[in-house]
């Protein structure tokens, strides 16, 4: 069965001073939920919007069901992905539930958009916040507003930009199995939180920010070898009650 | 978005009526509700000449510069996220001072003032597209508040490069022709001594709020970030340009017909947000209404409080204006 949904062909991403990604090339299936991790600054955020479409990649095309993102229109790209991005602000007073229904713009619903916008709040943990205006949300709060606005879009392609932002362990854990427990999705999201990646992970692809990208099944790459050289720290794996954690170590030796 | 207020905007509507009421019927001569009634199905009396001859285009005119300053107030304050903007932010009233100002500096009449007025707008409406063309054109959503901010920083260099034209040309002006410039300055609405200006800038100001109206669920998206806004399927690009375009043309026709009335533009759409949100197809309509309104109550003022003296309502907008907000401010 044909499932792929998202295909990075040769992308390659530049800052005026150095090559972040050189030629990436990645398949992504329905199904799959792949983790995007590397040091702060490695371009996973500009990887993000690059594959929403936001801006050009600076060689190589992403294609989103076959077709070119950069030549769909916005309301087009919108039935098909969400990003949840770090780049939203709130100048003006507006109630949670208002700012979810945002997702809702290009389909149009207005009846059944307040139903659909409540259901990802609750499964957010956010139901208490709905008539609470979005400026006097704790930041925790309002990153999980702003996860149940992508998520409010239903699209087949989620992408996150560090949707485990600001949560408390118990809001992390959430976050995490919520966006598991999602079906008939593909989804990308770049964390930081090692734990977190290998529970959300079912794939991962690791940039360096130096041109290196590696990309994988988790249990292939997610691996102390491979995020301790990404990292530049030493980073071990230990298991305990069938479960596996990694550890950073805070200095070289 | 929830659906607005349809009952706001009708008691704003009612308000506006109330105020152009009230514009035609307060003056030196009072005149009573049916002379005006009369005078509206064409009956000659004195009293008819007074409403259709002065007070009527005064009037309309009031409205027409208070809709479309708080038009362009809204729009830019959403299009900009920056509660702070108004009508004057991007420098295009101040293009059309300069040219207004150098107009009665040389001791031209009023056409020719408004004729320079709206080409000293639309020149440097030009000039704006021209400099901020890398942030209205980008393809580019992902650099956060750039694209926005550098439009604002433009038109603030913009609105300075003019503020120091206007102070050249009223110190080169010859004294005698620097009251009329002080008062274009202001604010000014006695020039309207001919309705059909003022039929002409209210059905301008009816076909921008129909054409802004059609992007205002667009720019509710857009008042989270660009980027936010491209994502969820906002054609963000394109309809700022066709946005700062509106805005433009609205503060353009408003300082033509009435001069720099302060206050206003900025005034309106906070109150219209603090009442009832701040959803653009509420908050566009209303804000109209009530800048309307505001600038017909100014203007009634500033022509009947210390009369035969007429203040010029620029003055009055702010009177009101000011503790209005405060109130509101003070109540949340």
């Amino acid at each position: 069965m044909e499932r792929r949904l998202l295909e990075l062909v040769g992308v390659t991403l530049r800052t005026p001073q150095r090559v972040l990604v050189d030629a990436l090339s990645v398949t992504i299936a329905t199904g799959e939920r792949w983790a995007v991790l590397g040091p702060n600054g490695a371009g996973k955020s500009t990887l993000l919007a690059t594959i929403a479409g936001a801006r050009p990649a600076d060689a190589g095309a992403v294609r989103l069901g076959g077709r070119d993102v950069r030549t769909l229109p916005a309301d087009a790209l919108a039935r098909e992905r969400a990003l949840l991005t770090d780049r939203w602000v709130d100048p003006f007073a507006c109630s949670a539930l208002d700012t979810v229904l945002t997702a809702r713009y290009v389909f149009r619903d207005e009846v059944g958009a307040e139903a659909t916008a409540r259901r990802w709040l609750a499964s957010l943990d956010c139901e208490a916040l709905a008539d609470r205006d979005v400026r006097r949300l704790s930041r925790g709060e309002r990153q999980r507003v702003g996860i149940a606005t992508a998520l409010a879009q239903e699209t087949p392609l989620v992408l996150l930009d560090e949707p485990t932002a600001h949560q408390d362990p118990r809001h992390q854990a959430l976050v995490i199995s919520e966006l598991t427990a999602l079906s008939g999705r593909a989804q990308v999201a770049s964390l930081h939180d090692l734990n977190a990646a290998a529970r959300f992970a079912t794939h991962a692809l690791m940039l360096w920010g130096d041109g290196r990208s590696l990309g994988g099944p988790a249990e292939e790459v997610l691996t102390p070898a491979v995020l301790s050289d990404l990292f530049g720290t030493p980073i071990s794996r230990i298991e305990t009650g069938g479960e596996a954690f990694f550890h950073v170590h805070t200095h070289a030796a | 978005m929830r659906a607005g207020r349809p009952t706001a905007i009708v008691a704003l509507a009612v308000a506006a009526g109330a105020s152009l009421v009230a514009a035609l019927a307060v003056g030196s001569v009072p005149l009573p509700l049916h002379e005006l009634v009369g005078a509206a199905l064409g009956s000659t009396s004195a009293g008819a000449d007074i409403v259709l001859g002065l007070r009527a285009p005064r009037a309309l005119s009031g409205f027409a510069v208070g809709a479309t300053l708080a038009l362009s107030g809204a729009l830019l304050q959403a299009l900009l996220r920056n509660p702070l903007a108004d009508p004057y932010v991007l420098g295009i009233s101040g293009g059309a001072a300069v040219a207004a100002l150098a107009a009665l500096a040389l001791g031209l009449g009023v056409v020719a003032v408004q004729a320079s007025a709206i080409v000293g707008a639309l020149l440097t409406l030009a000039i704006l597209f021209v400099l901020a063309r890398r942030s209205l054109y980008s393809t580019d959503m992902s650099g956060g508040e750039q694209a926005a901010g550098s439009v604002l920083l433009t038109g603030v260099m913009l609105a300075s490069f003019a503020a120091a034209l206007m102070s050249l040309v009223l110190a080169l002006a010859p004294d005698g022709r620097l009251r009329p410039m002080m008062f274009w300055l202001l604010g000014d609405l006695s020039g309207a001594t001919d309705p059909w200006p003022a039929v002409l800038a209210l059905v301008l100001a009816i076909v921008l709020l129909l054409f802004a109206f059609d992007h205002a669920r667009s720019l509710n998206l857009m008042l989270r970030g660009d980027l936010q806004a491209y994502t969820q399927g906002v054609r963000v690009a394109a309809t700022r340009r066709r946005l700062v375009l509106v805005a433009a043309i609205a503060t353009a026709s408003a300082v033509t017909l009435g001069g720099a009335v302060g206050f206003v533009g900025f005034v309106a759409p906070h109150l219209v947000r603090m009442w009832i949100g701040n959803d653009q197809r509420v908050v566009l309509p209303a804000s109209m209404l009530l800048g309307g309104t505001l600038v017909v109550v100014a203007d009634t003022v500033a022509r009947t409080a210390f009369a035969p003296l007429q203040l010029p309502v620029g003055v009055l907008t702010a009177l009101i204006g000011v503790p209005v907000f405060l109130g509101f401010l003070g109540r949340r």
